[in-house]
């Protein structure tokens, strides 16, 4: 199950971040994701390893937020943009065009973090 | 008190990884080689290939092979049988080959030989058509292998994969005529996902189309050196620290 490594990644990634706060110590209420949905993450099985991920860690009690990304491509024909599938082999339905350009769907994001500052 | 902040970061989940993938691709182009990435669904032919283009290149291209295998070292065993320096990594649970890796083998691989001499690595991935296409390892190239076997619509069910991919080959047609599959099909449908890869026909087993593939490989290799002589990357640049890195820079000096 490969969103346990994912979830290692993002641990560091957060780690990292929170070097740049150094000394103070962030308490993270929330870390907002976004996943595509031309990836191979199942933001379930992201939930579920992230919980084990952080507990005891100073991430302990974060959330985490997933706000899915739909898959749109735009057909380098025509410039429309549409919703490629499986069922349609990803094809525009407009001009029956492969899909050559993906505007969004690829996405593996740390978009933001709310946390708070000890004072 | 607590005062609610909110830090926009806009950073990859799998920054960590993209981190040290980078790195070893510094090394690569240190060492001016080119590293292939060889990845498919468990069984399609990976190894079988690497045993007929490392017996067919070796005569003019210095090559070793980074082997990636969840618990066994059989494949590694079958590839140095060919006279070419392989390197284990067991990855035990992890589905795939990350980074780290990766690196982890240079470091071994360093103890052999040195890496500037090779012209060629491989990478062959764990048999997994899902995540080795999420977790690059600081590759020039992603190959992906799709068997006869497999059906036409696995180009359409595991599409990331595909996309991915700058060389899909399509292994085993020494099959086709016995099974029920239209490999016009099968092209079609990685066409759909990823129009401008390159896609070839190849059998281990009968060799068919292992010139086509022989040809691309040497057309990369030229491609990526003169890449990588025109803009030498002087290793040292956006590199972390840690005692990984020391080794390994121990290599390049080496
Ligand atoms: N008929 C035929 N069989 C092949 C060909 N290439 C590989 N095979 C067979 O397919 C099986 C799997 O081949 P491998 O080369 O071990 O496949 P792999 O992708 O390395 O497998 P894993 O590393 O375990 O994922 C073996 O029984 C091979 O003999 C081919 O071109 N034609
Ligand atoms: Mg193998
Ligand atoms: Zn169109
Ligand atoms: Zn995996
Ligand atoms: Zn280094």
């Amino acid at each position: 199950m490969h969103e346990v490594d994912m979830t290692k990644c993002l641990v560091l990634s957060m780690n990292e971040w929170r070097q740049q706060h150094s000394p103070a110590l962030p308490v993270v209420e929330r870390v907002h994701l976004q996943v595509g949905d031309f990836t191979c993450v199942e933001p379930d099985q992201l939930l579920f390893t992230w919980r084990l991920a952080v507990q005891n860690s100073w991430l302990d009690g974060a959330e985490l937020a997933i706000e899915a990304v739909p898959l749109v491509g735009r057909c380098v024909r025509c410039q429309h943009t549409y919703s490629p599938s499986a069922e349609t082999a990803y094809r525009s339905p407009c001009c029956d065009h492969p899909m050559e350009e993906i505007v969004s769907g690829r996405e593996l994001r740390i978009r933001s973090v709310d946390y708070s500052l000890e004072s | 008190m607590h005062m609610p902040l909110e830090d926009t970061l806009g950073l990859n989940l799998l920054a960590a990884n993209q981190h040290q993938a980078a790195h070893n691709r510094e090394h690569f182009d240190a060492w001016q080689l080119l590293c292939l990435n060889v990845m498919s669904s468990p069984g399609a032919g990976k190894t079988s290939l690497l045993e007929q283009t490392l017996t067919a290149l070796s005569s003019d291209l210095a090559m070793a092979v980074l082997e990636g295998d969840m618990t066994t070292q059989l494949d590694a065993d079958r590839l140095e049988a060919v006279g070419v320096p392989v390197v284990p990594i067991t990855t035990g649970r992890a589905c795939h080959l990350d980074a780290a890796m990766v690196s982890g083998g240079l470091r071994l691989l360093g103890q052999r030989l040195d890496p500037a001499s090779l012209d060629l690595l491989w990478v062959e991935n764990v048999g997994n058509l899902v995540c080795p296409a999420e977790f690059e390892v600081g590759e020039h190239r992603k190959v992906a292998l799709l068997s006869v076997t497999e059906g036409d619509d696995k180009p359409l069910k595991y599409p990331v994969m595909f996309r991915e991919a700058d060389c899909v080959l399509i292994t085993k047609t020494d099959l086709l005529p016995y099974l029920p599959v239209d490999i016009e099909r099968i092209e079609a449908h990685i066409h759909q996902v990823n129009p401008h890869c390159t896609v070839l026909r190849v059998s281990a087993s009968s060799g068919e189309g292992l010139d086509g593939w022989h040809s691309w490989i040497r057309r990369e290799l030229s491609a990526q050196r003169h890449q990588q002589l025109a803009d030498p990357r002087r290793h040292g640049r956006r590199v972390s620290s840690g005692p990984d890195h020391d080794v390994v820079l121990h290599l390049v000096n080496a």
